[in-house]
């Protein structure tokens, strides 16, 4: 019984070595941003790595996410006699939520273990330990650069899957189901507003970018430097980006959307 | 005559620990400039564990290493890195970028580094090359290198800012006996020709032997030998006797520590009592 | 792929994220529907302001002239007050007009609808529309209505005296 408690305070102070380190990692890549700025370079390749690759999955996704709401969306209000509002129960469930939510889910999916992966490899085989020995800062030139393209291509990314969403939800809306389409549209502008709704979905996409790629560096450079570690960081990275992910949305909804 | 400026690496009372191990337990150490010196012993001894401590990769628990008169551990973020401009490391598997080609890997510290225009980076890397004999295959990923010629475009990096010093992380491992010929050759040649100091980490006696001036053996922690070949081959060290001439038991035993073998036999492994007698 | 073609990349991928962020925000949101120029502040007092937000519309004749930009408590008539602003182009607004509190649809949101006055002179910054009616709240309005109902009916209802 002993034991087991024991184990237990072990893992305990364990969680709080990791997130120890994971936030002197954080403060030493905002501390060596400024590096960055003659090097437009670096990040521009990054963004093609995390965002123009991720655009497949974020606009499929986005298409078919925007679709069933139409769909469902219908279903339930069609038995209130509400199918007009389709176009508000689209639009809002997208902009204020799905859109930065399950985006961030699959970045991290695909964007996240990516960058694990890679940087646990670049561990593994000793690269970052010679870019140190030829006094070049890794954390300076192959993690700070990932860090800000996915501070980037999220909100971008996130904005995207929305807008596709919509795209989707108006064609099952107004093709499929025959839901007037000046109805569609009128509804939804009147009722999504810009600063309570776009701004926050904006804002809201922006803290998951960080988080998400904060999450993935960090697991890729403490990584144990085999090749079951590497495998374990990138599981890590994506349960724990969700988890992440789910709980700051929670958290932030209730300090956006709160009072309302 | 040993001034300070003979000696590029200085380990004073060195001592440093994983876990519960003793890796190093108050060492000297003199690297002398110019010189090839060879840093040997079994394996698991913390040689690779040394040239991080050199490099300041890892801080001593006690004791001070300095380089070129600098105390490494005490050295901030900058003059660290102004230091490592200095010094070039070739690591066991040559740590190529894996996915840039030979000739961006011996770019890379040149210009990430210098404000040098292309073509005389261009000119640079080529000379590199050429020095180590691979010229030629510049355009060739890691990926397509075989493991000789790894280390080999890896020893062209480490020499492209023109280091005072180079470290070797075993470089004489697994390689066939003419890549091992080539690496032996190539690292005594650039040492003298490139006014370098080297300091080898390898446990293949003849290899080294043959190229380094000063040797050093470790082992436990301590410093068991220490010399030029000559003088170890003489040595009435037992223990650099078995080491250098591969003797399979002496100091170092053949035996991992067991219980006296024949109660083993009969009374299982976990010492329960069989009852099959 | 070369440098080029990954700038091209990058380059058409932020130009698609800013052109989804601004069709989200032109048709999705009411941003069309936002452009607040030059707007001119007008108050009303309303005993019940319930359901009243900050930023729904103001309109007349079903059109919308404006939006709430505060919503105050009085401590001495203890009335709401409520100040709108109201886009410059309309100003010709009579000095008389009335404000009240409507809900759009069944269960919708409350907007403020005004209701044009006989008086020649328009309303300008500043200015106090007198005349108001605070919002309808169902329960009160049931209140009523049961109690309009009791008062009508009597005799044989007075066992429905007691009060909800």
């Amino acid at each position: 019984m002993g034991d087991w408690f024991q184990i237990l305070g072990q893992k305990g102070l364990g969680v709080f070595e990791r997130l120890g380190r994971g936030c002197i990692l954080f403060y030493n890549i905002l501390a060596g941003l400024h590096t960055l700025i003659p090097r437009p370079g670096l990040v521009i390749q990054q963004v093609y790595s995390v965002g123009v690759l991720s655009l497949v999955i974020i606009v499929v996704s986005g298409l078919f996410v925007g679709m069933v709401l139409g769909l469902q969306g219908y279903n339930t209000l069609v038995d209130f006699g509400a199918e007009e509002s389709l176009g508000i129960v689209v639009a809002l469930s997208l902009v204020r939520e799905l859109g930065p939510v399950v985006t961030a889910l699959l970045f991290a999916g695909r964007a996240g273990s990516a960058l694990t992966a890679e940087i646990g490899l670049m561990k593994a085989t000793e690269q970052l330990s010679a870019m140190e020995m030829m006094a070049i800062d890794p954390v300076r030139r192959v993690m700070a650069p990932r860090f800000v393209a996915g501070f980037i291509a999220m909100p971008l990314l996130a904005a995207i899957f929305s807008a596709v969403g919509v795209i989707g939800g108006y064609f099952v809306a107004v093709d499929l189901v025959g839901v007037d389409e000046g109805a569609f549209w009128s509804q939804m502008q009147d009722a999504v507003d810009l600063h309570d709704d776009i701004y926050n979905g904006v804002i809201k996409s922006l803290v998951f970018g960080v988080v998400v790629t904060w999450i993935a560096i960090f697991e890729g450079s403490d990584a144990i430097p085999t090749s079951e570690g590497v495998s374990r960081a990138t599981t890590r990275t994506v349960v724990h980006s969700a988890l992440a992910v789910l709980g700051l949305d929670f958290v932030l909804t209730a300090l956006m959307f709160g009072e309302i | 005559m040993d001034n300070n400026n003979d000696i590029v690496v200085k380990v004073r009372n060195l001592s440093f620990s994983r876990g519960n191990r003793m890796i190093f337990d108050d060492i000297d150490l003199d690297i002398k400039r110019g010189s090839v010196t060879g840093i040997m012993g079994p394996s698991g001894t913390g040689k690779t564990t040394l040239l991080r401590l050199i490099g300041g990769q890892l801080k001593p628990h006690a004791g001070n290493v300095y380089v070129d008169g600098q105390d490494v551990k005490n050295l901030n973020h900058s003059r660290l890195y102004q230091l490592r401009k200095r010094m070039g490391m070739l690591f066991q598997n040559g740590a190529l970028l894996t996915d840039i080609n030979v000739y961006d890997n011996v770019a890379f510290p040149i210009r990430e580094h210098t404000d040098l225009p292309e073509s005389i980076i261009r000119d640079l890397v080529l000379m590199k090359l050429e020095a180590v004999g691979l010229r030629g295959a510049r355009q060739l990923m890691p990926s397509e290198l075989s493991g000789g010629m790894a280390r080999r475009v890896a020893l062209a990096r480490a020499i492209a800012l023109d280091p005072m010093m180079i470290m070797y992380d075993e470089p004489f491992t697994g390689q066939d006996p003419i890549s091992m010929g080539v690496l032996v050759r190539l690292i005594r040649l650039l040492n003298d020709a490139l006014g370098l100091t080297s300091i080898i980490v390898s446990h293949d006696i003849q290899e080294t032997l043959s190229i380094a001036d000063d040797v050093y053996l470790l082992s436990g922690g301590k410093v068991v030998g220490h010399g030029t070949t000559d003088e170890l081959n003489n040595s009435k060290s037992e223990w650099a006797q078995q080491f250098l001439k591969g003797l399979p038991d002496g100091p170092v035993p053949f035996h991992y520590k067991a219980p006296d073998y024949a109660e083993d036999l009969l009374t299982g492994t976990d010492g329960r009592q069989d009852r099959r007698r | 792929m070369n440098s080029r073609q990954v700038e091209i990349w990058v380059g058409i991928f932020v130009a698609a994220g800013a052109a989804a962020l601004f069709m989200l925000a032109m048709k999705v949101s009411n941003l069309s529907t936002y452009s607040n120029d030059e707007g001119y502040l007008v108050t009303a007092k309303f005993e019940d302001a319930s359901g009243l937000k900050v930023r729904s519309p103001v309109a007349m004749a079903g059109v919308r002239l404006g939006r709430v930009v505060d919503i105050k408590f009085d401590n001495e008539t203890l009335e709401a007050v409520v100040t709108m602003s109201i886009e410059g182009q309309y100003d010709t607004l009579p000095k008389d007009t009335s404000a009240s509190i409507y809900t759009a649809g069944l269960l919708g949101e409350k907007y403020i609808g005004l209701e044009p006055g006989g008086d020649d002179k328009s309303l300008k910054h500043g200015d106090r529309i007198k005349l108001t009616q605070g919002s309808m709240v169902l329960e009160k309005l049931i209140g009523q209505f049961v109690s309009k109902f009791m008062t009508e009916g009597d005799g044989d209802k007075g066992d429905k005296g007691d009060k909800k």
